[in-house]
């Protein structure tokens, strides 16, 4: 099989990939680097998020501040002392890709403007109108455009890690326009690989962010965090899921039950429309539970009403909102409220990391949603994720340029032996046509119809046995798929079934650690278990695969200066 | 029986094919979905070979730009009731080598993309990564380039453009837009490095002034003004530079 040599190798080419690959090109344009992404690097998800990126910037703020609100919106499972990494980083971080040139808001002196998110005690969401995953995932790409040492592997999929005796070699890797797979080998590898919505059927998610990064590193023997901690988002268009932002709260959007109600009120008093996205999940599904939705074609939802920020307001601040809802939706919010529901929208768990984004693989990296450092802990606050994966993304491209100035490549013998092992495999599971009775597509309409009942919003014992064991019925119907066609160019077919066997991998993972976490924290409500406990739960969840299906561990969660303490708004 | 709508799409696996062939599906109707919902129900259910590209669903990400009844639009945010019940032709995005199915090539663009040097150039290079302050810029400023930051790079426009059909040595309108986005950033001094490129014989003189690229694109960017003031300045540049005996 034919090798591509790097020094070092970013899977992913989103926001946190992109920032990677700059900083290595930067720090030290003589090295190999090279980003490979499943679709070109401008198409990554980063492009869908909207609202802002938080960060320090003005008078009145301070990284303590920004450090005490994101720990208290974790509910308390953010590691704080790389919370506190988090939020000096991020200062210049903003600046620095405003450098680059995204087109942030600005204040009438010209400097960067902030908007109020949830969750947060100051205004410091800085945005570019509500569009700012998109300029900033713009700006990244076209500045990484600029290192002629960056070179990049677009529309390959990759397939495996080869790990040797604990140490990263390199990845076996899918060139979609052939259809040809290469081993890519590298002294170091950084997983950017983003999240794993898809596995729920309501989500605000990218069709392409299939849990691939967390899979091939579980299957490589190191554990990933957190992973019961889903974030649902409150405001879902109806039908798609689409992401309505959170900044049309921000900027001051309420939220209206049937009755006419601003029923938030009854929930987080202080905050309103603007607690953490945890609690107005919950608060929404509480309303339609209590049969004060409205009702509608795909169930029942709340309204969204922007019509009192007027026409000028709307178009200055959320334009891309209300394209979305006349695109989407046929609703125009100008005039009329938006229906809307929580969906599934980030992971706050993933690959087990620490700060500068290393696994317990040697020459293995993590950043952005893919990794778990952890910062967001139970729940995390909107428009940090953004700045998440700029400050990671750096921190892990710089921890790999030291850490390939002396460490040594795989043997191209040994790659190639761990690249076969993994061709046979991917020719066994995948690739037999016409043999097998079920299809990709049934088997993943039934994950995410699992997922969205028994591993959603709020969780009980028994759903979650549900849940696992049909995730587990799932597992066995996906050894008996078959692919339609064994073509070569461009087998869409092939990378979805690599995708599931991926989803349902991680779903399991996901479905197990909520159900032995018998508490309620941020993102993890369990109805038969309504409170946070302390005593038996501050800690973090790692999973590693045996044979025997997932095997759980725990951490103990790193308490700096913040003591915690119950979470009212 | 439920109400049905019928779906023609363009298929071709160089694998297989030696020509470019038709097929078409029946499926459900639905007024609310769009064409790639179609899209990835055909795929679902009936033919899993179909392909195509998609991601966001969102209109944002630039990957499902295709032909639809012989106009390049996004098939996320393009809707079956709009033709319904009148039948539905989809093509790969026209002006580019196909792949497979409505999958097309665009190395090309991706080359000219980075021709254009889109990215913040500095006299003083030291000031590109300097993050101890922020550029200060006002929102006139900004609205000098505001409009042709937001191209998502779907191609729409490529495939709309006349003259990229004849010549594909055009830059084309995505490209020059984006440098005149540049250009037009207070942030910016690299207006000299990207001339030659802008104003060579492949670059916006070649433009006939159709308008088509501004016609289609998903997002209101409009290429062709970005093409016509970007072919004024070279103008005015050239005139002066001639004063001042550069030439």
């Amino acid at each position: 099989m034919d090798i591509l040599t790097h020094d070092i190798l970013i899977v992913g080419g989103g926001g946190a990939g992109l920032r990677a690959g700059i900083e290595i090109s930067r720090v030290n344009p003589s090295l190999k680097t090279a980003v490979i992404s499943k679709v070109y690097p401008m198409r990554s998800h980063t492009v869908a998020a909207e609202g802002g990126s938080a960060a320090v910037l003005k008078a009145d703020d301070s990284h303590d501040l920004h450090a005490y609100d994101t720990i208290k919106g974790s509910d308390f499972l953010a590691d704080q002392d790389a919370v506190e990494v988090f939020v000096r980083d991020a200062t210049n971080e903003v600046r620095q890709i405003e450098r680059w040139g995204c087109p942030w808001n600005r204040e009438e002196d010209g400097t960067i403007a902030a908007r109020w998110f949830g969750g947060m005690s100051r205004k410091r969401t800085l945005h570019a109108a509500d569009k700012t995953g998109f300029h900033l995932l713009h700006a990244l790409f076209q500045t990484s455009l600029k290192y002629d040492t960056l070179k990049r592997y677009d529309e390959w999929h990759v397939s495996a890690l080869l790990v040797d005796n604990g140490k990263v070699g390199g990845v076996l890797a899918l060139n979609t326009r052939t259809g040809v797979f290469s081993i890519i080998a590298a002294k170091a590898v950084i997983l950017c690989t983003g999240g794993v919505g898809r596995m729920y059927a309501f989500t605000s998610n990218a069709g392409i962010l299939t849990a691939d990064g967390a899979a091939m590193t579980y299957r490589a023997g190191a554990p990933i965090k957190d992973m019961e901690f889903i974030q649902f988002h409150p405001s879902g268009l109806m039908r798609t899921g689409i992401l309505i932002t959170e900044a049309s709260r921000g900027e001051g959007g309420y939220l209206f039950n049937k009755d006419g109600k601003r029923f938030m009120e009854n929930y987080a008093p202080s905050k309103m429309e603007l607690a953490p996205r945890d609690i107005v999940s919950r608060s929404i599904i509480e309303e339609i539970l209590a049969g004060r939705g409205f009702q509608g074609t795909y169930g029942s939802y709340i309204h969204l009403d922007l019509r009192h920020l007027g026409e000028a307001k709307i178009m200055d601040k959320l334009p891309m909102v209300r394209e979305l809802c006349l695109d989407f939706a046929g609703v125009d919010p100008v005039h009329e409220p938006i229906p809307i529901r929580p969906t599934m929208h980030y992971t706050m768990g993933g690959i087990h990391c620490d700060k500068d984004g290393k696994t317990p693989i040697t020459g293995l990296y993590a950043a952005g949603e893919a990794g778990c450092v952890s910062i967001h802990g139970a729940n995390r606050l909107g428009s940090n994720s953004l700045t998440e994966l700029l400050v990671f993304g750096a921190r892990a491209g710089r921890a790999a340029v030291e850490y390939v100035s002396t460490a040594k490549p795989a043997s191209n013998d040994r790659l190639q032996s761990l690249a076969k092992e993994r061709m046979d495999f991917i020719q066994k599971r995948y690739m037999k046509a016409g043999n097998g009775k079920e299809k990709i597509g049934a088997i993943l309409t039934d994950l995410r119809k699992t997922m969205d009942e028994k591993v959603g919003i709020y969780r009980t014992e028994e759903g979650l046995k549900d849940g696992i064991q049909l995730i587990q019925r799932l597992k066995e119907r996906f050894n008996k798929i078959s692919l339609t066609q064994q073509s070569r160019v461009f087998n869409t077919e092939l990378i979805q079934a690599m995708e599931l066997d991926n989803m349902l991998e991680i779903a399991h993972v996901i479905a197990l650690c909520a159900q032995v976490r018998k508490e309620s924290r941020g993102g993890h409500a369990r109805k038969d278990y309504p409170t946070r406990n302390d005593e038996q739960f501050l800690h973090h969840s790692l999973t590693y695969m045996s044979k025997d299906g997932p095997r759980r561990e725990t951490l103990p969660v790193t308490i700096t200066k913040w003591q915690p303490e119950e979470r009212k708004y | 029986m439920a109400e049905e709508i019928k779906i023609t799409v363009t298929r071709y696996n160089p694998d297989t094919d030696k020509e470019l062939r038709q097929q078409t599906y029946s499926i459900p109707y639905h007024n609310d979905w769009g064409i790639l919902d179609a899209l990835n129900y055909i795929k679902a259910e009936l033919d899993g070979s179909l392909t195509y590209r998609w991601s966001c669903r969102m209109a944002v990400c630039g990957s499902c730009g295709m032909m639809v009844n012989g106009t390049p639009r996004l098939a996320c945010s393009t809707y079956l009731n709009e033709f319904y019940p009148g039948e539905i032709t989809l093509e790969p995005l026209a002006n580019f080598p196909i792949i497979r199915d409505l999958v097309v090539e665009l190395t090309d663009f991706m080359e000219k993309l980075k021709e254009v040097k889109p990215w913040i150039i500095r006299k003083n290079k030291s000031d590109e990564d300097d993050t101890s302050s922020e550029y200060i810029q006002t929102t006139k400023q900004m609205d000098n380039y505001y409009q042709q930051t937001l191209c998502i790079n779907c191609t729409l426009c490529y495939a709309a453009c006349p003259v990229y059909g004849l010549h594909p040595d055009f830059v084309g309108p995505a490209v020059i837009a984006l440098g005149y986005r540049y250009n037009n950033d207070s942030r910016d001094q690299g207006k000299d490095e990207r001339r030659k490129f802008l104003a060579s014989e492949d670059g916006v003189w070649k433009c006939t002034v159709v308008g088509d690229c501004t016609e289609v694109c998903p997002k209101h960017v409009d290429p062709s003004a970005s093409i016509q003031r970007t072919k004024v300045d070279n103008a005015t540049n050239w005139f002066f530079s001639f004063l001042k005996g550069n030439k």
